[in-house]
């Protein structure tokens, strides 16, 4: 074939590659087409890539290697990987699609500009554009990259998860910022002797990565992948500027639209500014300002029994505990054995609960709770008053009625599940020492809760017991 | 400025796409978008491909493949596996 039809055909099957990752992402914003809208989209990548390779002139002896040892790597993680781990799994993702895009960036560069006198003779219009995105491409992948290694590590706990604060800390971020958008500018005016200002960019958004996300507290967590979710697609959509390829400019915008949108879903969730943060770090709690009184009421496991056995509409409400305590195939359980008594079970899954956006839902369809058992909190709120018990597995702020009633509270405006205002109210905490400071969900005081005082998994597994007896 | 253009269009598209996702669904969404902004990997192939006989060049190339493909197969197999685990209750029967 002839150099020219070689290229129509490699221009057609972006386009399709694109479509295709258009109708993949509007399939997977529903239950029924989701798992075929992913390979739609997957399709459209593997059409990409078979495309690209249609270039002549390619050596495939390096491609092979890396392809092959990525495919690996990628294939291994994916199998490997337990639910409950999923969010530092898609904050690694994340952070190699960002170093993907920065290397790339980085290879221009050394290839066609550095030391290129003659280029800067051309006028300006013919080379700025791809200069410039050289510049951002680097940037943002490289904020992306150690961002993502930052909130995998704080997600998989190999460091502290609190927000790392210190004085100075925004002044300094700003001024980081600050600094990178001037180097990117420096670098872009004289590319050909760029070195300095390129290699000094490349630093800098390494430390800006860092710098940017270990404010950011465990809590806040979902808020971060979503933000880190959407950097990635702006690098490769950077790297397309870079290439001035259309593929790469399309689905790069499309990640980085979407992650901006789930972006602002989670804050919105958190009734936190995104500003707040990416800046302030965590809040540490609820900190309510009136004071709590009252006394927890303690539960046996067998009183519990007798009042989920008694009761005809049944709502678990899961948090983050219960990824930690592995309870989710316990719930489940626990959950048909309800319905085997008769009574209505649904799940609560608060939008904020776990550490990435809908991490429970996950954790519950893993266990197998079919899809319709579900819910969201507008779903449960208006009918609260007629649920006989609500069981609270490992949840907090997400049930604090602090966020209603509490004007002066951190939580307070913060969309929560109502659960306080079922019939009965089941929380199942590890511990509860009386009058500690820390308590503070004025839900535990409550006259129509009862505190399961142990492990998730085990309290739950108590009830099963009872129930099998 | 036509890369502009499609650019900017993009965007709006993109918002358009996800705006109406359920919440159920925001794990898998996130880490199938995720796999789709592995598509610097055509950037990459490009790179790898055109390397010869430049160290640099090979050692970055070749990286960027190699960290590309982690970020699609990882993506889209993940993602592939979440979703076989949402299903109805007709479904399961």
């Amino acid at each position: 074939m002839d150099p020219k039809t070689i290229k129509t055909i490699i221009e057609i099957s972006y386009i399709l590659a694109a479509v295709f990752f258009i109708f993949g992402l509007k399939m997977l914003g529903s239950q029924k087409t989701a798992r075929k809208g992913n390979l739609i989209s997957s399709v459209g990548m593997l059409l990409a890539i078979v495309a690209t390779l249609l270039n002549q002139g390619l050596k495939f002896e390096w491609i092979a290697i890396g392809f092959g040892a990525g495919a690996l790597i990628g294939a291994l993680a994916a199998f490997l990987v337990k639910m409950t781990s999923m969010p530092e799994m898609v904050a690694l993702f994340n952070g190699f699609g960002g170093i993907a895009s920065l290397l790339v960036a980085w290879w221009e560069y050394l290839e066609k500009y550095q030391g290129n006198t003659q280029l800067t003779s051309a006028p300006l219009g013919e080379w700025i554009v791809p200069v410039v995105a050289i510049g951002f491409a680097v940037f943002i992948g490289g904020v992306t990259f150690t961002g993502s290694l930052v909130a995998y590590a704080k997600l998989a706990e190999r460091i502290p998860t609190q927000p790392y604060l210190f004085p100075g800390q925004v002044p300094l971020n700003l001024l980081l910022l600050l600094v990178s958008l001037g180097l990117i500018g420096l670098f872009s005016y004289n590319p050909a002797e760029g070195n300095l200002y390129f290699y000094a960019l490349l630093a800098l958004s390494f430390l800006f990565g860092i710098l940017g996300t270990i404010p950011i507290g465990g809590a806040d967590m979902p808020v971060a992948i979503a933000l880190l979710n959407s950097y990635s697609g702006l690098a490769a959509c950077a790297a397309g500027f870079v290439l001035t390829n259309t593929v790469l400019i399309v689905s790069g915008s499309l990640v980085g639209a979407s992650g901006i949108i789930l972006t602002n879903i989670m804050c919105k969730a958190m009734n936190r500014k995104l500003i707040n943060v990416l800046i302030a770090g965590d809040l540490g709690g609820a900190k309510l300002t009136k004071k709590i009184e009252g006394e927890a009421k303690p539960i046996s496991p067998q009183d519990a029994y007798y009042i989920i056995e008694a009761a005809r509409s049944v709502i678990f409400v899961p948090g983050y505990g219960m990824a930690v305590a592995q309870a989710q195939h316990v719930v489940k359980e626990l959950g048909k054995i309800l319905e085997d008594n008769g009574a209505e079970v649904k799940y609560v899954v608060h939008p904020v609960a776990g550490r990435m956006p809908g991490h429970m839902n996950v954790l519950l369809a893993e266990a197998d709770v079919p899809y319709e058992q579900l819910v969201v909190p507008e779903d449960v709120n208006p009918i609260m008053e007629s649920i006989d018990v609500a069981i609270v597995v490992g949840a907090n702020d997400v049930v604090n009625p602090a966020a209603r009633t509490d004007k002066g509270s951190a939580l307070y405006g913060m969309p929560i599940i109502d659960v306080d205002k079922a019939k009965t109210v089941i929380v199942l905490k590890r511990s509860l020492r009386p009058g500690f400071a820390g308590v503070d969900n004025p839900l535990f005081f409550n006259e129509n809760t009862r505190m399961l005082l142990g492990d998730a998994k085990s309290s739950i597994q108590a009830l099963i017991n009872e129930f099998k007896d | 400025m036509l890369l502009l253009f499609v650019f900017v269009l993009s965007i709006f598209l993109g918002f358009e796409l996800i705006s109406k996702v359920p919440s159920q669904l925001h794990t898998p969404l996130m880490s199938g978008s995720n796999a789709i902004s592995g598509i610097t990997i055509v950037g990459a192939l490009l790179a790898a491909g055109a390397s010869q006989n430049d160290t640099i060049g090979i050692v970055l190339g070749t990286l960027a493949v190699c960290a590309a493909t982690i970020n699609v197969v990882g993506g889209y197999l993940v993602t592939d596996r979440m979703l076989g685990m949402f299903s109805t209750k007709d479904e399961k029967k």
